[in-house]
């Protein structure tokens, strides 16, 4: 498998790839899986009916992990991909998604990635997915994620979400069940700049006595940019729900929080915070006095909270 | 060295002009920790502040090693040498201690560098290291986090806004300590403190008074010292002390 420069480019920018993964991988560039590997307890095979591919992790599979970037480099071209993971009870992997739009022309570039989790009893997953989009044509770069987890007794599912650069519109929509003592544990961190548009939506039902979730958001909204952080969690059951909500606002950017907690059950625990503001003159002024100018303050400051 | 020329700092209070600084000229020679005292609300962290230049004044010059540095920003007179420790330590969501020490030192500090300032004000430096500088740090740890910065800056000149504002009486005794070591080392180079606490004023070599925006009085520490003790403006570290335990 060879990659060209630009498809190399976006894989190390989506998942911190050089080259071919170690481990389970299925590389989809342009439409077209350009190169695949199954190993002994992780099984990749194509969908038949739909674009897409099934990835079985066979039950006790641990320090394995998967790979399934996809790039983008073709002016206009529309996707829709489903993949879904199946991963066996007392599985502990990791699974790198990710996706690198690069546009140099006139037409749309969109991914909608629709990924579907299902973690049998005690299966831990800790999923990172990284959306990028770079290149100077007119034509948009838009990603729609819509990712589903769900979680048997006692699963635990770590997802760290990163989109900081490049992505002109995406609508992010992640949608969560757990079981009893199941753990989810969110980690987002967006940056808008410019004219862009993104809106992530969580929806996570706590079902079983002592699930859990927590979900965090820390984003940046520069230029014109607009992002909508609307997270819901609805405890059916003696549960642990907390959101939360950390943005920076800059120049004209602008940002709605929408809290949204639903207890069913009088021992559902469910906590909402969010706070949005523009950088602190005081930490300017601080890192200035370490001889940064303004300019490096800021983009140290927002480097540093997007980490 | 630091020159101070007939500065003056107003601003807007209720429509009418407020002097905050009235007058101030002062020397602070290189090789000398000069100590600002004087009772609070008598300007100065606000003189402090002129020196760095997060505030500038409405009239005077300041000069840093002969130059007019008057007009210049906060960053170009960091990058001047001259370092600055908050009274209030400013917190960050994200950075860590180490990202600030290396900020601070200009340079890719190693772990193990970055350590040695950390260890210099009295913290345990591989708990610390890694840790955000955020509200999880207690106030004194902050404090002594921002003392560190500005060991790691080794500039000309530094400054530093009530050093014992808010640290606990174990910290306090590591902080003069620091101003010892400091005082012993420092060369070519010159410390100015803002504070009210005896002990600190002990280090100095020279201590200055300002009292309603103007000098009051100044001179070598044996000289003002003895004039100032069980005067409101000095806290005596006993008194602290018992408060901090």
């Amino acid at each position: 498998m060879k990659f060209d420069e630009i498809q190399l480019r976006l894989l190390e920018e989506v998942a911190d790839l050089h080259g071919v993964p170690e481990g389970a991988y299925n590389i989809r560039s342009d439409s077209t899986a350009i190169g695949r590997r199954s190993t002994e307890h992780i099984v990749i095979t194509p969908k038949t009916e739909v674009s897409g591919i099934d990835i079985h992790i066979a039950p006790n599979t641990v320090n394995e992990s998967v790979h399934i970037p996809v790039v983008l480099t073709k002016s206009g071209l529309k996707e829709v991909v489903y993949n879904d993971f199946y991963v066996g009870e007392g599985a502990d992997v990791l699974i790198v998604a990710g996706c690198g739009i690069d546009n140099c022309g006139n037409g749309d570039s969109q991914h909608d990635g629709v990924h579907r989790f299902f973690l049998e009893k005690g299966a831990k997953v800790r999923y990172v997915e990284k959306h990028y989009g770079s290149g100077t044509g007119a034509g948009k770069r838009i990603l729609n994620p819509v990712t589903e987890a769900y979680l048997e007794e006692g699963a635990e599912m770590t997802m760290e979400m990163v989109q900081i650069k490049g992505v002109d519109d995406t609508v992010r929509t992640t949608v969560a069940k757990l079981k009893a003592n199941a753990k989810l544990v969110v980690r987002e961190r967006l940056m808008t700049h410019d004219n862009q548009k993104a809106v992530s939506t969580y929806d996570v039902i706590l079902e079983g006595e002592g699930a859990s979730a927590d979900v965090v958001s820390r984003s940046v909204a520069k230029g014109d940019s607009f992002q909508k952080f609307d997270a819901k969690i609805t405890g059916n059951a003696p549960c642990y729900g907390h959101t939360e909500c950390d943005s920076i606002i800059m120049d004209n950017g602008k940002i709605l929080a929408v809290p949204g907690l639903q207890a069913n059950h009088v021992d559902a625990s469910l906590l909402h915070e969010a706070a949005i503001g523009k950088i602190a003159g005081e930490q300017i002024i601080k890192l200035m006095t370490l001889g940064l100018t303004e300019q490096e303050a800021e983009e140290q400051i927002v480097s540093g909270f997007l980490r | 060295m630091l020159e101070l020329k007939d500065i003056t700092f107003q601003v807007e209070d209720n429509g009418a002009d407020k002097e905050i600084i009235r007058g101030v000229s002062l020397v602070v020679p290189d090789g000398k920790l000069v100590v600002i005292t004087g009772p609070n609300g008598g300007g100065k962290s606000t003189l402090a502040r002129l020196i760095m230049g997060i505030e500038r004044p409405t009239s005077g010059k300041i000069f840093f090693n002969g130059e007019d540095v008057t007009e210049k920003s906060v960053t170009e007179r960091a990058k001047m040498g001259i370092s600055f420790a908050f009274q209030q330590p400013v917190k960050f969501k994200g950075l860590k201690v180490l990202d600030l020490l290396r900020l601070a030192s200009g340079k890719r500090l190693s772990v193990s560098d970055a350590c040695q300032y950390l260890s210099a004000v009295g913290l345990c430096a591989r708990d610390y290291i890694d840790r955000e500088l955020n509200s999880s740090l207690s106030g004194g740890e902050l404090k002594r986090i921002e003392i560190a910065e500005v060991l790691a800056r080794a500039s000309k000149m530094s400054i530093f806004d009530e050093p014992e504002a808010g640290i606990d009486l174990w910290s306090f005794n590591n902080l003069i300590r620091v101003f010892e070591s400091m005082r012993k080392n420092i060369a070519d180079s010159s410390i100015v403190i803002i504070s009210h606490q005896e002990r600190i004023l002990n280090v100095a070599d020279e201590i200055v008074v300002i009292s309603g925006g103007k000098i009051d009085r100044q001179g070598a520490k044996e000289d003002i010292l003895p004039t100032l003790l069980h005067s409101s403006a000095v806290v005596s570290s006993c008194a602290k002390g018992e408060e901090g335990v």
